[in-house]
């Protein structure tokens, strides 16, 4: 793999930190007039997603990590684990509970999302940014409510609960916000 | 904003001059890496370095008997890329003959109200070892490798520890950076003197307290402006610190510095008494038109040049 000077961290470059694999977020380069330069870099730990800030003397290096984004179907979860497909070479890929995190919340069997890889085996997985998904439980819907006001509780058929408006009802589909986890609108059939 | 600087150096006597920027000899400072390039003149060629700041150029005119004199020039440092730096800047640097660096402080701060139409807090001036302890609650001139670890491993700076081993300057380095440097200046000028003895290399040392030196920091809104020396003016002392320079840039690996022999011989000649400083204006610029990064203060950066 490619060894990267921290001249070359630039958001998103994947590189090895501490045996894990980590993506830069951020770089600035420090240097006092008569003084040794220094590069104070943020990086997220791509295991833990946790965001850590590290000093370097400007010029040291870290390993490249091989790390790579991939668009995938998700198949299907046999109980301990999630299945993912590409969709060109129909290769499949397995994740645990543990990778799978809080996107197992929104992930509907055949839908799209993003896989990231480490040395070919998945990391992480990022749902769709919106996905439409069928509420199976909520109060009954309240004719004529305007989406303002304060809501209710609905639990999605991946066993996600968003808060919609009061006249959704159930077995509707909404559009939701996987970042936010924030009802978008209802679809139409 | 350099109208206003040739105005005030004018009322004040204080002679523009211009030097080459191109040199047959460098810097020594290890921490300061230069631009090489060849001056060809067949069947000869040679090495010229563009100047990492006019310092040496200009203490030759001040030991020619020029008396007080400043520049506006560009300068180069290899490798310096940032949101505060740029590899070829713009240096505003001065010297008084006579000047000790109290006076020397007065006037920075003389025009800085100028450049500033007077809407700065106070100028403060604080020594090291006090801002230093201010801000880390460390000794700065003395070195407790100890102290220092217990104090990085409290403020979530522990790679600081692998970084700067048993190395004190760059113990220095590193906190002064991201501990102490940060919160100086809101809105005014932070004057910081007495930096410690390993920290500078062509200052005096101060008569009373050899760890300190006659050095001063500009600093404004945690961004560093200027620095200013009471200037050595020893001959053999400058040509012993060049010599441990050019060894610590062999131990490193650094490119070779060729010594500049004209500056040493006018130092034997004699250098008067003065003091100099060296103010970055690019920085200045980003300052008075509240800009987050030097690209916005350039035409074009290195990245555009």
């Amino acid at each position: 793999m490619a060894v990267y000077s921290t001249n070359e961290f630039r958001s998103g470059l994947k590189v090895m930190l501490d045996n894990d694999p980590c993506a830069i977020i951020e770089n600035e380069f420090v240097k006092p007039g008569k003084g040794q330069a220094f590069n104070r870099v943020k990086i997220r730990n791509l295991k833990t997603g946790r965001v850590i800030e590290r000093t370097f003397k400007s010029g040291e290096t870290l390993e490249g990590a091989d790390v790579v984004d991939m668009e995938m179907q998700y198949l299907y979860n046999d109980g301990d684990y999630r299945h993912f497909m590409m969709q060109d070479t129909f290769e499949q890929y397995q994740a645990d509970a543990k990778i799978v995190g809080d996107a197992g919340l929104w992930l509907k069997d055949q839908d799209m999302c993003t896989v990231t890889l480490w040395n070919d085996a998945p990391l992480a997985v990022t749902p769709a940014n919106f996905v439409e998904l069928e509420i199976v439980e909520t109060d009954p819907g309240v004719r004529g409510d305007t989406s303002g006001g304060g809501g209710k509780p609905a639990k999605l058929s991946t066993g996600a609960v968003v808060r919609v408006p009061l006249f959704v009802a159930q077995n509707e589909v909404i559009k939701v916000d996987t970042r936010t986890g924030e009802y978008i609108s209802r679809v139409k059939e | 904003m350099l109208q206003c600087i040739r105005a005030f150096f004018a009322a004040r006597n204080v002679q523009e001059v211009e030097t080459p920027l191109l040199s047959h000899a460098s810097g020594t400072d290890a921490q300061l890496a230069f631009f090489t390039s060849t001056y060809e003149t067949p069947p000869y060629s040679q090495t010229l370095f563009l100047q990492t700041s006019p310092e040496f150029a200009m203490k030759r005119l001040l030991a020619a008997g020029s008396g007080s004199i400043y520049q506006i020039c560009k300068a180069f440092r290899n490798g310096e890329a940032g949101r505060f730096h740029n590899p070829e800047f713009t240096i505003l640097e001065w010297y008084r003959v006579r000047f000790d660096l109290a006076q020397l402080m007065e006037e920075v701060e003389a025009l800085f109200d100028i450049l500033f139409d007077g809407r700065l807090n106070a100028p403060q001036r604080v020594s090291y070892q006090t801002v230093f302890e201010q801000y880390t609650g460390l000794n700065a001139l003395i070195f407790s490798y100890t102290d220092y670890c217990t104090y990085a491993n409290q403020n979530d700076l522990s790679d600081a520890i692998a970084l700067c081993g048993q190395n004190h300057a760059l113990w220095l380095d590193f906190l002064f950076s991201f501990c102490v440097q940060p919160y100086l200046g809101k809105n005014g000028l932070c004057l910081v003197y007495g930096y410690p003895a390993c920290q500078s290399s062509l200052a005096r040392l101060n008569a009373e307290n050899p760890l300190m030196t006659e050095r001063v920091e500009i600093f404004m809104n945690g961004i560093e402006l200027g620095n200013g020396f009471y200037e050595l003016a020893d001959a053999d002392e400058q040509n012993r610190r060049f010599d441990s320079e050019i060894q610590i840039r062999q131990q490193e690996n650094l490119p070779v510095a060729v010594k500049d022999e004209r500056l040493l011989a006018a130092l034997k000649n004699g250098l008067p008494d003065c003091s100099g400083i060296a103010l970055g204006l690019d920085r200045i610029l980003m300052v008075l038109t509240n800009s987050t990064a030097i690209a916005d203060v350039v035409s074009f950066d290195i990245t555009r040049a």
